[in-house]
This record gives C-alpha cells, sequence and structure tokens, in this order.
C-alpha cells in the first residue's frame, strides 16, 4: 500500500541555520502520526515543507504517490483537496463569519451553493461541538477554544484523507484541550483518513498517537509505536517524555 | 562603508525592489483574466474602495476648485485674464488635479488599508490557510482589489471633475462676480472630450498602482504587528511616488 505521505531528505535552510538536514518520515492510510521535539526544532517547518507553503531546499514529498514539489499551481490546488490542515494560530479568516470560514473550501473551491454550504457547515460545526448559534458570529467573537474547534472544523469539512494538526492543544484548559484530543481521535476513525500531529504536551500524544516520531537536529531520531514510548531506549526521546533538563538536550534558556 | 559603496548599494536594492515589484504585479495582472473570478468579492472592494471612498475625494474636490479659482482669479488679474478662470479650472481639474489628488487621497485611504489587510492575513497564517483550503489569494484576495480599484477610480474622478468645476463655480459666483449662467456655459464649450480621456486614463492607472502595490506590501509582508505597519507605510510612500512620476510619464505621452 502506497503512504499517504512521504517526506524524503528534506533540507531547508532558514537564517542561516539548517533547520532540516535530511528528513524522512512517512505516514500510512488511517494512521496517526505524532511527531515531537523542542521549541524551535522544525516541527511546524517540516509541516508546512509538506502542504507546499514553503518550499525545502531539497528532498521530495509524496501525497498519496503523487510527487507534490513538481506539481503546477492548479495541480497543487487538486492535490490539497486530499489535505486539511490545522494552523498553530488557528488561522481563521478575521473578515468572515464562522459558518463561511468553515465552509470556505466549499464556497470559493468547489463552487457549492451558499445555502447548502451553510448546511453542512453547521452539520461540521456540531460534530465539532460548535452549536449553531456561533455561525454568524466573527473569530473574533470567539474564545480561542472555540476558534480551534472552528479552525478544526473547517480543516475536515473536505473530509481530507491527510490531515495535519499543528499544537491543536496549545493554550487551552486541560479539559477542553482532552475535548480537542477525542474529537482528533473520532475524526481520524470516522473519516478514516491519516493524521500528522505536532504537540508538545505527551498526554495529547499519547491519547491520538498510533505512532509517534522524535525530531532533533533537523532529522528523526526515533520513531515507533505510541505505547514504546516510555521504553524507547533512547536517551533523547525518555529525556522529553520525562520533561527534564538533565540529560543529553541541552534546554536553550 | 564608502559613500559611492553606500549608493551602489541602495541603488541595487531599489532595482531589485522594482523587479520583484513588477513580478508581482505581472501575476496579479494574469489573475484578474484567469477564472475563477470571485465577484463577490469584487463587489465588496468595489463598495470598499469606491463607494466609501465618495466622502473623501469629493470633500479634496470641492476645496481643491475653489482654491483654485481664487489664485487663477489674481494671476488672471496680472494680465487682465481675469475672465479665464472657468476655462482654467475645468481644464487643471480633469487634466491634472482630480486624477492626481482623488489618487493621492486614495493611496492614504486605500493602498495602506490593503496593505494593513493583507499583511495582517500573511502574518497570521490565514493567506498560507487559504492555499490548503484550494483558493489561490492572487485570484481570491489582490484580482478582485486591483479590478476594483482599476475600474472605481474613474467613476470616483468623474464625481471629482464634476464637485472641482463646481467648488470653482460656487467662489466664482458667489465672491467673484461671475455671472452663474455664463461661467458654466464657459466650462462646458472650452472643456475637451480630451481632457476628460485623459483624466480618466491616469485615475485607471492610479487605481491599478494604489491596489496592486497595497497588496505587494501587504502579501510580502513579516514581522507581526511592526511588519503590518512597515507594510502600511510604505504601501503610503510608494504608491505616491509611483502615481506622481506615472502621472508625468502618460501626460507627456498623451501629450505628443
Ligand atoms: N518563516 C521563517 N523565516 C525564518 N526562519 C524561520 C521561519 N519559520 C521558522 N523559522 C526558523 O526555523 C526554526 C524552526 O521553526 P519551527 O516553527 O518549525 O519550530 P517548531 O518546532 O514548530 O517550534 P514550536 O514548537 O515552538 O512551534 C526556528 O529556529 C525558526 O526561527
Ligand atoms: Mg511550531
Amino acid at each position: 500500500m502506497t503512504a499517504m505521505l512521504e517526506l524524503a531528505g528534506l533540507e531547508k535552510t532558514l537564517n542561516r541555520r539548517k533547520v532540516l538536514d535530511g528528513l524522512t518520515l512517512d505516514v500510512a492510510p488511517g494512521k496517526s502520526l505524532v511527531i515531537i521535539g523542542g521549541s524551535g526544532v522544525g516541527k511546524s517547518v517540516t509541516i508546512k515543507s509538506a502542504i507546499g507553503i514553503m518550499r525545502p531546499d531539497a528532498g521530495s514529498v509524496r501525497i498519496d504517490g503523487e510527487d507534490f514539489l513538481a506539481l503546477d499551481r492548479v495541480g497543487r490546488e487538486r492535490a490539497v483537496r486530499k489535505i486539511g490542515m490545522l494552523f498553530q494560530g488557528g488561522a481563521l479568516f478575521d473578515s468572515l463569519t464562522i459558518w463561511e470560514n468553515v465552509a470556505f473550501r466549499l464556497l470559493y473551491a468547489d463552487s457549492v451553493p451558499r445555502k447548502e454550504a451553510r448546511e453542512r457547515a453547521v452539520e461540521v460545526m456540531r460534530k465539532v461541538r460548535l452549536a449553531p448559534d456561533f455561525a454568524n458570529l466573527r473569530p473574533v467573537e470567539l474564545s480561542g477554544g472555540m476558534q480551534k474547534r472552528a479552525a478544526l472544523a473547517r480543516a475536515i469539512i473536505g473530509a481530507p484523507k491527510l490531515i495535519f494538526f499543528d499544537e491543536p492543544t496549545t493554550g487551552l484548559d486541560p479539559i477542553t484541550a482532552d475535548a480537542i484530543n477525542d474529537l482528533i481521535v473520532e475524526m481520524v476513525k470516522e473519516l478514516g483518513s491519516a493524521a500528522v500531529s505536532i504537540t508538545h504536551d505527551m498526554a495529547s500524544a499519547r491519547k491520538i498517537a498510533d505512532e509517534i516520531a522524535m525530531i532533533y537536529q533537523g532529522k528523526i531520531i526515533w520513531r515507533g509505536p505510541a505505547r514504546d514510548v516510555d521504553a524507547s531506549g533512547n536517551a533523547y526521546v525518555d529525556q522529553f517524555v520525562r520533561g527534564s533538563a538533565d540529560g543529553p538536550i541541552q534546554a536553550v534558556v | 562603508m564608502t559613500p559611492f559603496q553606500q549608493i551602489g548599494r541602495a541603488t541595487l536594492a531599489t532595482l531589485r525592489e522594482a523587479g520583484r515589484f513588477a513580478l508581482f504585479a505581472g501575476r496579479a495582472v494574469a489573475a484578474c483574466f484567469s477564472p475563477p473570478f470571485y465577484l463577490s468579492q469584487i463587489w465588496r472592494q468595489a463598495l470598499q474602495i469606491g463607494y466609501f471612498s465618495l466622502p473623501v475625494v469629493g470633500l479634496t474636490a470641492v476645496f481643491i476648485g475653489a482654491a483654485l479659482a481664487l489664485n487663477i482669479f489674481v494671476g488672471g488679474a496680472r494680465f487682465n485674464a481675469e475672465s479665464f478662470v472657468p476655462n482654467i479650472v475645468v481644464l487643471g481639474i480633469t487634466r491634472e488635479l482630480g486624477p492626481v489628488l482623488a489618487g493621492l487621497m486614495l493611496a492614504g485611504r486605500v493602498s495602506a488599508g490593503i496593505a494593513a489587510e493583507m499583511g495582517t492575513m500573511r502574518v497570521t497564517e490565514q493567506i498560507d490557510a487559504m492555499t490548503t483550503l484550494s483558493t489561490d489569494p492572487f485570484r481570491f484576495l489582490v484580482a478582485p482589489r486591483v479590478i476594483a480599484a482599476t475600474l472605481c477610480l474613474p467613476l470616483l474622478v468623474i464625481v471629482a471633475d464634476i464637485i472641482g468645476v463646481m467648488g470653482g463655480y460656487l467662489v466664482a459666483t458667489r465672491s467673484l462676480d461671475f455671472n452663474g449662467a455664463i461661467y458654466i456655459r464657459n466650462t462646458f464649450n472650452f472643456v475637451e472630450n480630451a481632457d476628460v480621456i485623459l483624466g480618466l486614463i491616469k485615475a485607471a492607472a492610479f487605481g491599478f498602482i494604489i491596489a496592486a502595490v497595497g497588496a505587494y506590501q501587504g502579501y510580502n509582508s513579516s514581522g507581526g504587528a511592526l511588519g503590518v505597519g512597515r507594510a502600511a507605510t510604505n504601501a503610503v510612500v510608494a504608491s505616491a511616488v509611483l502615481i506622481l512620476a506615472s502621472n508625468y510619464l502618460i501626460t507627456a505621452l498623451y501629450v505628443e
């Protein structure tokens, strides 16, 4: 079976620092992979390279078997229909209402009539437990947790086969964070999508991951089933999981 | 660094920026002429850029027309040519002041607004999010603004022409003892289609500049609130300079 996402030998230099240095990673259809790693190691850069927001200096990106970097604009627009992305900061369009945000892809890429798009948006909003009363509000009128739900709804409305979540629970209270975790697990199960999530939060990682991979110095240094993360036999992973300042990784203060 | 090196460096930076802007503008034009066309966005921008600019443009025009009439009266009196006030007012407004002042006012109002809005969308990753939703930011954001501004500015300038002439008329009839009917007749007899058309060509060019520069600055902004502020300032300065430079160019080409 071809992998849903295949990153091979990704390299990216930003501000004269080699952020990605031969990063290789793949995700099978219907599987949930969680990427862990310290702040600034290039987790977001990895995802941005995978979805075409950043162009890697070297390496290849395959989505559902297709060479993504070789596609032109039209090809990419078609290929990203298989993808959903939840941005670290939500990235909701603040000039549009919540339902227009959620239905953006239907309205503007798929030319679905507004009435139908709205109905489908409200349906997906219900799935992420966002009441229909919020449909006509603007993003600024929602709390951070609700914005995250709206962004999640926008990411999944096209039933993508591959979903990226960049720190879905950061900045949320533990209860909302757990609710978001549940939603992610549910979405992945329900849609049968492959998921790639980034998190610093080990509780969240354990809950949503089939597999966990750790990035350090621009490479994947460990990868394995989620249940093995406590017995990885890798000093770097151990230190990260324990959340300790003692170990091979130097905290940057 | 020696002064020569500094001049060289500044020149290269300016050229590089000009080249990048030219590429951006080319992409923007291409996006204006290829589907999908987002009519609802064009309409929304037309309201924002055209309709809501009416007060600014109207106020500017009425005062400029009035001041122009006074100045021409005083200047004309030096060689007994006071009666040419209506002719020169309408010429000055339609060919030059209407489009240039409307353009400069909108460089402040519209170009900065576009830069700030798109800059915020850039730094909060809304533009990136749009591409992940299979929608091209050039077609959804840039093209509607460019189309709306290029079409709306000529309309605004027609309004500015009329109001500017009215401003001159009011001053001339109220405080300079002109006869209203004669003033109007002189205005219409004197002005030629070519004068108005020159003004409208300029207006369309200025509209394009205003939207394209604002979008360019916003699209390429980075570095948080500071970067967005810088984008807005740069948009005003760059579009004002480009408006004045192209004003001269268009006039020179047209006069030939
Ligand atoms: N657009 C950019 N321009 C320049 N440098 C960048 C850019 N984006 C990221 N970087 C740099 O790349 C490195 C990795 O950034 P990235 O955002 O991937 O970190 P991260 O692993 O997601 O961290 P965090 O957990 O804090 O979100 C950082 O050193 C950052 O300074
Ligand atoms: Mg990040």
